[in-house]
């Protein structure tokens, strides 16, 4: 029950960071939180089951995941700010209906 | 002949396939002419052996509406049988002369093909077993009345003559519609059957609305006052066409519709009445006009006008037979009329009585023809004309020796205009132009065979009147006598007065005064009807523009395009472009289908 409670909280930390956080880099570090909590929790949900094995393998691939994807998330930040000069949120609204 | 009384329909096949013949093979079929004597022989065959045989019918349904069906179908009594005759016959003089007439016009096989749709039009109205398909028979005749009066359509007179005979008719066609509609709603039905077996079983009012309507539609197709204003004008188109559509057949369907029906009008005292009372005016109206007119072929027009008004008022005054018998013989000798103008025309490239005269020297065929149909229409002894005529006048002097009168003060007229074109075009001496001569057999053999027809047709009146289910009326001696010697002494006086050339014209008119410039402008019937026209039409559409077309369409079309941009003016304030927001937005939709599935499994 504690640990849904530490993930609920760490996947609100992250969430409100993503939300709110206007330096481009700082959402992504966000992200990572919140990804970090969902694989928290998955793995803790897995624990006490007979395939608990199943659970930690998850776990490993989400790292890599979240590794493969500040990987390419950091590189996109670079590239729109070599190219822009910009890497806050609020300026990056090129999409607007 | 057996198989063509069997199946009468064939009498619309056969002329129409003539005629799609002849359009297929496009502009220089030089044949045209053989192919489109088939139609009126065709029709010609039908009528006869209709006549030995009538009673041939059969139908089919063609739309069904919830439990209503709309049939079309045929159905050949004496009625039809005589009228295909009158069709056959006069198409086939028609047809004949104009292998004369057109020769060498650039719309030759458009010429032929139209008549031959004309004829299976006029076939389709004639044999109709229900006033549905009278009426699309009715419509197709009035489409090909509009593409032959404009055939030389380069002219924009031919153009605009063409264009005003199509709308004024539709004024009248109109009326009718609404009247078949009335029958419908009352009987279910539109065959002639169904229809008059109900007619005494209806309401007075509706009766007489009914025949009202329907007389609307007769007189427009009947050129009767105030509807008669496209007749003269029709004049634009070949002078075969005059004869065949404009005098002798397509003009005198009101006539034939009115008789078609009559028990409706027999239950409908007062729109005989009206009937009678519009039959007389215009007759007497067309007649005093045709006396001033200087152009032979609206003498004729005119004239064609005066004689259907006779009809009509033969109609109004019950003794539709004898209404019909006048149709009958009138086709012959308008048509022979008509077709002797054609040949003075031909002949002489003019058609102003002013330009004509001596024309009996060189044209003696075309003259001797022309002096029998002449005497015919003046109602003469022992010619057609005379019968058929008095028949008419002896029912109406019947009902009211007034409108009686009337119709002898037309007689004499009738006498007096007609003598007045026959001196000027024929007699004297030539005034202009160069020499004209008599045409080839396809002219001379149409002329003589309706010269004998119009000489002899009055011997067919008592058969005619028994086979239409009725008998012949004997005459009233004194008023037969007394039509007669007024109609040949108006002509003895035309005569005197017009020996001397147009220039007499001078001299009735200083007599006439105001009369004479009046009736010269045909009363100012047709500039009164054009300026109404020309000062409502476009009130009325730019009223219906500024109300109905600007706010209510424009409105409906304009506020679609406008709710649109509004709505996407609402929807793309939520697109910011920046993604904390997308986010936030997928986060409270998350959270909204989280508390949704919760609550609803619970």
């Amino acid at each position: 029950m504690s640990v849904i409670v530490l993930c609920a909280a760490l996947f609100s930390i992250g969430l409100y960071g993503v939300l709110t956080r206007r330096e481009v880099v700082a959402v992504l570090a966000c992200a990572e939180v919140m990804l970090g909590a969902a694989t928290v929790q998955a793995m803790a949900f897995a624990a006490g089951r007979p395939d608990a094995a199943q659970g930690q393998a998850l776990g490993v691939v989400l790292v890599a995941l979240a590794a493969a994807e500040a990987a390419v998330g950091l590189a996109v930040v670079v590239a729109v700010a070599r190219s822009s000069g910009r890497s806050r949120v609020e300026d990056l609204t090129e999409v607007r209906g | 002949m057996s198989a063509l009384a069997s199946a009468p329909w064939l009498v619309i096949v056969v002329p129409l396939f003539a005629g799609v013949f002849i359009a297929v093979f496009g502009r220089n079929f030089r044949g045209a002419a053989w192919a489109a004597v088939l139609a009126p022989l065709s029709a010609l065959a039908c009528g006869v052996s209709a006549l030995a045989s009538p009673g041939a019918s059969g139908s089919v349904a063609w739309l069904a509406a919830g439990g209503r069906v709309l049939e079309v179908g045929y159905s050949v009594d004496a009625l039809s049988a005589i009228m295909l005759v009158v069709v056959g016959t006069v198409g086939l003089a028609v047809v004949v002369f104009s292998t004369a007439y057109m020769a060498g016009d650039r719309g030759w096989t458009r010429y032929f093909a139209l008549l031959c749709v004309f004829t299976a039009s006029m076939a389709g109205l004639v044999i109709a077993d229900g006033l549905l398909g009278l009426f699309i028979g009715w419509e197709l005749v009035g489409a090909c009345s509009y593409l032959l009066i404009g055939f030389w359509f380069e002219r924009p007179s031919a153009a605009s003559a063409a264009m005003k005979a199509f709308l004024v008719t539709r004024v009248g066609d109109a009326a009718m519609l609404v009247g078949l509609a009335l029958l419908w709603r009352e009987t279910g039905s539109l065959s002639f059957a169904t229809v008059l077996h109900a007619v005494p079983a209806m309401p007075t009012a509706t009766v007489t609305a009914v025949a009202l309507l329907l007389f609307a539609g007769a007189a427009g197709k009947s050129a009767q006052f105030p509807l008669h204003i496209w007749l003269p004008e029709a004049m634009e188109g070949p002078t075969p066409v005059s004869a065949l559509i404009h005098a002798a057949t397509m003009v005198a369907a009101g006539v034939f519709l009115v008789a078609r029906v009559w028990p409706v009008f027999a239950a409908a005292p007062v729109a005989r009445e009206v009937m009678l009372a519009i039959g007389v005016v215009t007759a007497l109206g067309a007649a005093s006009v045709a006396i001033t007119q200087t152009d032979l072929k609206r003498v004729l027009a005119y004239s064609t006008i005066s004689q259907l008004g006779i009809m009509f008022a033969g109609l109004g005054a019950g003794a539709w037979r004898a209404a019909f018998f006048h149709l009958v013989t009138h086709a012959a000798f308008k048509a022979l009329l008509f077709l002797g103008a054609g040949s003075v025309i031909h002949a002489t490239g003019s058609q102003e009585l002013s330009e004509l005269g001596g024309l009996w020297r060189r044209m003696p065929v075309t003259a001797a023809t022309w002096c029998v149909g002449a005497a015919a229409l003046a109602g003469l002894p022992p010619l057609s004309g005379f019968w058929s005529k008095d028949g008419v006048l002896d029912a109406v002097w019947r009902v009211s020796p007034v409108w009686g009168s009337a119709l002898i003060l037309v007689s004499m007229l009738t006498a007096w205009y007609v003598t007045r074109a026959t001196v000027l075009a024929f007699g004297g001496e030539r005034r202009s132009g160069s020499a004209a001569h008599e045409g080839g057999l396809a002219t001379t053999v149409p002329l003589v065979v309706l010269a004998c027809l119009a000489a002899g047709l009055g011997a067919v009146r008592r058969p005619l009147a028994e086979a239409l289910g009725g008998e012949a009326e004997p005459a009233a001696i004194a008023l037969m006598v007394g039509v007669t010697l007024v109609a040949a002494l108006a002509a003895f006086a035309a005569w005197r007065t017009y020996r001397s050339g147009p220039e007499a014209d001078g001299r009735v008119s200083s007599r006439l005064g105001p009369i004479w410039r009046w009736a010269g402008e045909a009363y100012g019937v047709d500039t009164v009807l054009s300026g109404f026209a020309r000062v409502t039409v476009p009130a009325v559409a730019r009223a219906l523009h500024d109300s109905v077309d600007r706010r209510v369409i424009d409105g409906a079309v304009e506020g679609t395009a406008k709710g649109a941009r509004r709505a996407g003016g609402l929807v793309s304030a939520l697109q910011s472009g920046d993604a904390q927001w997308y986010a936030a937005l997928m986060a409270a939709g998350v959270i909204v289908m989280l508390a949704l599935g919760t609550w609803v499994s619970r």
